[in-house]
């Protein structure tokens, strides 16, 4: 089972990006063995709309089957939903940080997205 | 003929100019208001209104019997309108700029057309002036869209004036696109240069001549006047600031109502326009 986390960097110790869609990277952890695959969303960040869809496309079409981030939006939330991705947002500090909350069942998912959709 | 009214810097006269040239002119003419997020070209024009339409969209339903989730259209749209993931297809139609590409690609024919809702346009008469201006639906965020229906009511044969929005990106691109000629409206400050100068470069890669017209002229400074002196481009006309004119503006009442004295000098820009139009040699 792999979790997509929305980082600012590559590495575990890199600290979660607040932002789904436009995140730097996200991280495919493997929560038993801390493994991970690096996933850049460069080309995300230059999308003039629909960052959040492409983004939930790309983590849904690596294998992730959780996302952990800072804020979802809608369009992101209704992908993730029909890929039937689970979504926990309001996630902060480094990435093995929130992975450890989640080994110890902290963790709550959304049931909704928990930001508006911005434009522009 | 399509002589466009754009300016970058917002509140600097585009319609009070655009209003004024319409009314000046012996010939008639058309006026196409296509800030269609904050129309108020009417104001000024009091038109008896003979037309009202809703416009649509047309954007892709899916027919889930029909989809082979083959992807085309999820490939194809630059928008991210429309996406398959596995055997689940998605639409987001708030996203959808009707280009209808999806529906060209869908070899299984699963795409049906749907409609959403864009805004109004409405149409009419001031004199010899036809009106016409789109009003987007509150909450519709794209405004192209509309404006892109609001030119198809330029008559050939006519002179279309159209009123711009202000700043450059898409909403004022989709109506100066396809000008024959622009007047830039700005004033004479460190504001108005800076984004005359952004709207100077925006027609220059849309290779659409233009003029300026410095309102309020008076008062600033003159670095507009060097910059356009600079970069060779036509100053047309100077607007002086006048207590009468916004006197009148805030009645609602036209320039040329105000001032009709400036009828003229409006004519005579039009066939400068015209001779510099002419001047221009087209690919």
């Amino acid at each position: 089972m792999k979790i997509a986390v929305s980082s600012k960097g590559n590495t575990l110790d890199s600290e979660i990006d607040p932002r789904f869609g436009r995140a730097g990277f996200f991280l495919l952890v493997d929560p038993e063995t801390m493994n991970f695959e690096v996933i850049e969303n460069k080309q995300n960040l230059q999308l003039p709309q629909g960052a959040g869809i492409q983004a939930a496309q790309t983590v849904v079409e690596r294998g992730a089957k959780m996302v952990l981030t800072g804020n979802c939006g809608p369009k992101a939330f209704k992908v993730l939903q029909a890929a039937g991705v689970k979504v926990a947002v309001g996630i902060s500090g480094s990435i093995q940080e929130a992975m450890n909350k989640y080994n110890s069942g902290k963790i709550d998912f959304a049931e909704a997205p928990n930001v508006e959709g911005h434009w522009g | 003929m399509i002589i466009s009214v754009a300016s970058g810097k917002g509140g600097t006269g585009k319609t009070s100019v655009a209003v004024a040239l319409a009314k000046s002119l012996e010939e008639p003419a058309q006026l196409l208001d296509c800030d269609v997020e904050a129309p108020n070209g009417h104001i000024f024009m009091k038109p008896q209104w003979e037309k009202k339409e809703t416009v649509y969209l047309q954007i892709p339903k899916v027919d889930e019997k029909k989809c082979t989730y083959c992807r085309a259209c999820s490939q194809l749209c630059q928008f991210k309108a429309i996406l398959v993931l596995g055997e689940t297809i998605l639409t987001f139609p708030e996203m959808c700029h009707a280009c209808g590409g999806c529906f060209l690609v869908c070899d299984p024919k699963a795409l049906i057309p749907d409609k959403k809702e864009l805004g109004e346009i409405e149409e009419g008469w001031s004199g010899t002036v036809h009106f016409v201006h789109g009003r987007l639906r509150v909450g519709e965020p794209m405004s192209p869209p509309l404006i892109r229906e609001v030119k198809k009511r330029i008559k050939k044969d006519t002179l279309a004036i159209l009123d711009a929005p202000p700043g450059t990106s898409c909403p004022v691109i989709q109506t100066v696109k396809g000008s024959d000629y622009t007047i830039l409206v700005t004033e004479p400050t460190p504001f108005g240069l800076y984004d005359l100068k952004l709207a100077v470069a925006a027609l220059g890669t849309l290779n659409i001549p233009c003029g300026v017209i410095l309102n309020r002229a008076d008062v600033g400074d003159h670095q507009v006047q060097t910059y356009l002196q600079s970069e060779g481009i036509p100053l047309l006309m100077e607007i002086p600031f006048e207590r009468r004119i916004a006197e009148g503006y805030a009645q609602g009442k036209s320039l040329v109502e105000i001032r009709p004295e400036l009828k003229e000098p409006f004519q005579k820009l039009f066939v400068e326009i015209k001779g510099q139009i002419k001047k221009k040699p087209y690919e």
